[in-house]
Formats: C-alpha cells, structure tokens, sequence
C-alpha cells in the first residue's frame, strides 16, 4: 500500500520508513520546514533548512523512496509559535508539541496522505495503535522511557484510524538504532532532538519577547492571601509548582514555596507552601478516543509528560469536563491532562486556569 | 525511479545530441586556451568559434561576449558592470538571479496580465536621475514576453542604461540584442539544451563595464576571470545552434492542448495568453495547493514544478504571480514547462494524469475527471 512517512531526519522516522519500505510498501517520505532554520538560529547567510531536512532527504536516496519538503511555516507560525507566546502570556505553561500535533502533523499531513492518494500516514512516535472492536485504539508504548502518548492524546478518531507507528512496539531505542544502522541508513547515532524545535538556543523567552512582551514585564510575587512577597522578570517565566527563580519569597515562615497560580492581568505570581494543591481540575480542548462516557470515569490521569499517572474520576457533560484527583495536585495551565485505563490512551483535555480560583479558595478556607 | 514525462524544461532542458557530442569533443582535447602552445591554442580555437556562434545566434558582437558560469552570474556580471553610480530599478518579476544582485533596487510593476506596466517604469525614470533597469524577455513562471523593446526605448529617452535576462526568452523566441536596443543580455546553456554550468553577458558596443565581477586572471578582455571550461562552452554553442531547428509551432501545439485539457479540469491560466513563449503555461487549480499538485504529478510519473523551489526544496509562493495581483492562486498554480523533444505521448499522459490529480484534490471542480 501507498503510505505516507512524517520524516524528521531523525533516526526514529527513518527507521520507520525503512521498515515500510522493507516490508514492500511504497513510501512516501514527507518532511515538513516548519520554520526558517536560519532565522532561528540566529546564523546570518544561514539556510532556511535546516540539517534535519537534509539528513530527511539523505535518507530518502539511501532507500530510493520519494521524498517531499511541505512549507509548513506560515501555518506553524499561526497555529504553534503564535499559540505558545498567547498561552504564556495568559498564564500557561504550554506544549507546543501537542499543538503541533494536532494542527500541523496530524490534521494536515494526514489530508495531505489522503491527496496523494495514501492508505495510511505513519509517524515515528512511540505509541502504540490497536485496533479494537471499536475502531483504533491509541495505547502506551512498549518502552515506558519513550512513551509519547501524553503528546498525542488530541489525535482525532479518524486520524488514528489512518495512523501507524511502528516504534510503539520497540524494546527500546538502542532496538531503533540498531535498525536504522542494519538498513544503512545514515542517521543511527545521531542525538535526539532536545527540547522545543524552534528554540534551538533554549530560550524560549526569546521567542515571547518577539510577540508578547507583556508577558516578560516585571510583577509582583505574592501570597494567596495577597501578601507582596517578592517581586518577578515576567509570568512567563514561571510555571505552577515551580520552586526556582523565586529570590525572596523562596522561603517564607520557614516553609520552602512554589507557585501555586499566575495572575497575567495583575502581572502576579501567586506562592503557597510546597505540598500545597487542588483536588480538581478543570480542563478544555478535551478530547475523547472512547465514546464521551455518560458516568463517571474511573481511570488515572497523567497532569505532566514526565510523572506516574494518578488516579482520579473524569465527568463530563460534553460541554465542562473536570477531573478529580483521589490526591491533591498541583496542576499546571496549559498542560495536558490525560486520562489512561492501564496503558490505554482514553483522552485528555488541556488544563485551565479554572482551577485556579478553586485553589484559591482551598486555600483561603 | 518511474518512467517520467519531462515537462520542467524551464528549470533546465534535456541535453541536445549535438550539445553533448561538442561537449564530449572537447574533452578529448587538453589545453588551458590562455596558453602560448599549440594545445592551447587548439582549444582556444574550439572556445573562439563558441563564441562567434552565440553572439551571431543572438544578436551581438564576438568581442562583446563574456562567458560565465551561468545565467545567474551573468545577471550579477551586469548589475555589478553597469551599476556603479547608477540606480538601479527591475520588473516586479525578475528572477531571484536578478533580485539578489538589484540590491535596494526601485520596483517597477506588473498587471494582472504578466506585463511590466511601462507607464510606471517610465515615471520611475522620470526624474532623469542615472539609472540601469534590468528586465526579463520572458518570465520563467508564466512565460509571458515582456515588450523589452518599447522598455529599451523609454530608458535610452531618460539616458537610462537597460540589462535583459534572456535565460528563459533564448532558444524559444527570436532574441536579438541589437534589435531590441538593450545593452546588455543575460544568456544561459542548460535553458537551450546545452550543459549546465556555462552561460553569456552579451553587451551592445555602447554598454559601460565598470567593473568585473571576478578579476581573476584577466581573463575574457579582463572582464570574468577564471579559466573557461572550453567543452561546457563548445556544447553551449552546439545547442545554440541547434535551437535554431526547433519547430516551436509544434511546440506551441502540444502546449495549448495540455492547457485545455487542464482548464477543462477547472485549472486557471496565469498570465496573458497571446504573449508567452511557445512552451511554457501555468495553471492555477483553485483551492489545490500548488505543492501538492507538483507533488501528485510526480508521484503520476509527470514532472512539473511550481513557483521557485528554495534548495531545502521546499515550494515557496511564487513572487511572480502575487506581483500580478493573483492573490491566494499564487499558491496554487504550477508550471507546465515543455522541452525541446517533448512528444505527443507526453502531453496525453500529463492530461490523463492532470485529470486524476485534479479529481482528487478539488473533484467538485473536475466533474469530468477519469
């Protein structure tokens, strides 16, 4: 069958068009310029392409497959950069990838698949897709280390339908490596991608500073119950339940703090004592790869893409979907909250501030 | 690789038979054509007679030719030759090899139709201030003629000097330096059917040269520097001369069927029909992505492209067509670019292909699609 591979210039993704082409498929290697390489390094004369583009097309001609470049600029900038800056300038704590995900990889390149006239659209994610009596199944990958199924819980029914990732079963990434090195392919040792893509410097405030400045204005560090305690180089800097940066307020009553919300309007960041937390959590943007349940759901949710899922009830009325956490939590807006039965993916949504006024009051009773 | 129907001559033709038998010849022969000896002078010789050849085939004189590297160089030979002390204004439709070298350059518009609006470059030169226009014969995307000639004119009225790119125009038009009153002409081999990696700056005997690009050597009268690849040259001018037999009727045929057969589809026709060169059309498909369209037809066995491809490879709007007011079209359009020896066949499976692509990304369009 026709199949359509996502290439990076990875080894992940070369692996994975490597082994649909071993398999007799006819691979379509697709990579997407997702933003000018050369602007986002800084590297004057640079080339918009980056390696990996390069690295995505070397690869191509070692298998002999076809491979295309798909200006996706214009279309990250709006959907993903242009929502990264927004989202931390209202006090979250966003993932990119996530979006990117979404809007870009999943939603467009599988309409691209399907202009071309392929069956399937295959990514080199780890996770698993299995097809269950209803339909595709979006489950944990093999390797708990490399499991990214936190980042693609906003995949649609039919996109998963359309999807295959191979990786999902693979022992561990050595296993990937060792293939990308037996099919040749050029890439086996190359390091894996750090961080966010079109922050190659790390400073990701560098990338908000360009749209909104507001978000990297100095504030006010204070207390739940208003007390000024401190004082901040910008919200966006800081992230619910983190512990650095925070100079004077780190220590308070002999009890180490964290933050607890931002207040993008006031320009806050609001502390409480470390070990602080909520119950609930209100979420947005959900996503169901069940039917919506019509009771309560209970599963176990993962609030963060690094941490055990945590057990909780998820109720939904189609239009507010809350969580609530067996255990206080400390949830981040912006962050995904994703609900899982055992290794299978349920769905998620994305943390709002709603959560905040709640803690608020917890905190304040 | 699929067996494919060639239909991109506008990025570069096949190589002629005669082109790639000069080319061979002069391999054979060793010689650096700056040297006193007899090898050198044998290959100075076959690079001499090169050079007669291409400055007869386009209107220019031998001693007024200097061989290049290319189209690209040629137009940065010229701005760099012609520019000092003067301003500079090009077309809105020029060629990136044009662009990048006109830095900080006046820009003088184009219509809906393709054509560079002369009123306008006219009142851009009004001012009597020393100028060098640049101006394409005839665009790389849409293939629409540019009336060099009136332009050439307008710029000896306000004692400006004009440069022509006539990379895409050469082989497929009669291209005439003298006739068309410009001072100088940028020529390209591939574009004709010759190796890649060679091209002309043809000058009219009153063109300023300022400046070489490349000193070098002293070579070319002084005016590009660097030993000249003597069987890159040879083959350009085989190819030169044998452009001189293409039937461009056929050519212009063949054309116009692949074009209906693709407006029948729904496709758009850039730029204004009755001026183009006798090969090349470009077709907007309405709400189809001009990436995907190259990309399905390759993937159909035709070649075709679209816009200007940047060396990520990566399909880029076309400057051209937003220059002519297309709006969102200027990202769904593609070249259909048709080489010397294309053939009947050819057109047929890029219409049966057409038909399937088009069905595909936008059926409501292509009622009749296979």
């Amino acid at each position: 069958m026709r199949v359509v591979v996502a290439m990076s210039g990875g080894v992940d993704s070369s692996v994975v068009a490597g082994l649909l082409h071993e398999a007799g498929h006819e691979v379509i290697g697709v990579t997407l310029q997702l933003y000018d390489h050369g602007a986002a390094t800084g590297r004057k004369g640079a080339c918009c392409a980056g390696q990996d583009i390069h690295d995505a097309r070397r690869v191509a001609d070692r298998l002999g497959i076809s491979h295309y470049v798909i200006d996706a600029e214009e279309r990250f900038a709006k959907a993903v950069i242009g929502n990264f800056a927004d989202s931390y300038a209202q006090g979250e704590t966003p993932v990119p990838c996530i979006t990117c995900n979404q809007t870009v990889k999943f939603a467009d390149l599988s309409a691209l698949a399907r202009d071309l006239g392929a069956e399937r659209l295959a990514t080199g994610h780890y996770v698993r897709r299995m097809d269950g009596p209803d339909g595709a199944e979006l489950h944990r990958a093999t390797d708990p280390a490399r499991d990214q199924s936190w980042f693609l819980f906003a995949t649609t029914r039919p996109q998963l339908d359309m999807c295959l990732f191979p990786l999902g079963g693979m022992e561990d990434k050595r296993t990937v490596r060792d293939v990308a090195q037996r099919l040749g392919l050029g890439v086996a040792e190359k390091p894996d991608s750090q961080d966010i893509c079109f922050v190659p410097s790390g400073a990701y405030t560098d990338v908000i500073a360009k749209t909104r400045p507001d978000a990297l204005a100095a504030g006010e560090i204070v207390t739940a119950d208003g007390r000024i305690v401190g004082s901040h180089d910008g919200i966006a800097r800081y992230t619910v339940g983190q512990g650095k940066r925070l100079g004077s307020a780190a220590v308070l009553d002999g009890q180490r703090q964290v933050v607890v919300a931002t207040e993008p309007g006031r320009r806050r960041v609001v502390v409480g004592p470390r070990g602080t937390g909520t119950h609930t959590v209100q979420l947005r943007d959900v996503n169901w790869l069940i039917p919506m349940p019509a009771h309560d759901l209970r599963c176990a949710v993962k609030l963060r893409a690094r941490e055990e899922p945590r057990p909780a009830i998820v109720r939904t009325d189609g239009i507010t979907t809350t969580v609530a956490l067996d255990d206080p939590a400390l949830p981040a807006p912006g962050q995904a909250c994703v609900f899982y039965l055992a290794d299978r993916v349920l769905g998620g949504g994305i943390i709002t501030r709603a959560a905040a006024p709640a803690l608020q009051e917890r905190l304040t009773a | 690789m699929t067996e494919m129907r060639y239909l991109d001559a506008n990025a570069t033709q096949p190589l002629r038979p005669a082109a790639r038998d000069a080319v061979m010849a002069a391999f054979a022969a060793s010689g650096n054509p700056s040297s006193v000896h007899q090898p050198g002078r044998h290959v100075r010789r076959i690079m001499e007679d090169a050079r007669e050849v291409i400055a007869a085939r386009f209107g220019g004189q031998p001693q007024d030719l200097v061989f290049t590297s290319g189209g690209t160089e040629a137009d940065a030979a010229a701005i760099h030759a012609m520019s000092p002390g003067r301003r500079l204004v090009i077309s809105a439709i020029e060629h990136d090899a044009v662009r990048s070298a006109a830095v900080g350059a006046a820009v003088a518009p184009v219509g809906r139709d393709g054509i560079v609006d002369l009123a306008m470059l006219e009142a851009r030169l009004a001012d009597g201030e020393a100028s060098l226009v640049c101006m394409m014969l005839a665009n790389n995307e849409t293939g629409v003629i540019q009336p060099v000639r009136e332009a050439a004119a307008v710029c000896r009225r306000h004692g400006a000097l004009l440069h022509v790119d006539a990379i895409q125009a050469a082989g497929r038009m009669p291209v005439h330096l003298g006739q068309l009153g410009a001072h100088s002409l940028a020529i390209s081999s591939h574009k004709l059917g010759g190796p890649a990696g060679v091209g002309a700056l043809l000058l009219a005997p009153d063109a300023p040269f300022a400046e070489a690009l490349i000193g070098g050597g002293g070579q070319e009268r002084g005016r590009r520097g660097g030993t000249p690849s003597v069987a890159l040259i040879a083959g350009f001018a085989a190819a030169a001369q044998a452009s001189e037999g293409d039937d461009l009727v056929r050519l212009a045929g063949l054309r116009d069927a692949a074009e209906q057969a693709a407006v029948a589809c729904g496709a758009v026709v850039c730029g204004d029909p009755a001026h183009r060169l006798p090969n090349t059309t470009c077709l907007a498909l309405p709400n189809a992505a001009a990436g995907v369209q190259v990309i399905a037809l390759d993937l159909e066995g035709i070649a075709v492209s679209a816009g200007a491809a940047c060396s990520s490879g990566k399909v880029q709007t076309s400057h051209v067509l937003q220059a002519m007011g297309l709006g969102a079209l200027a990202g769904q359009a593609i070249r259909v670019s048709l080489p010397w020896n294309v053939t009947p066949a050819d057109i047929d499976a890029f219409v049966a292909a057409y038909k399937r692509v088009a069905g595909r990304l936008c059926p409501t369009l292509a009622p009749h699609a296979a």
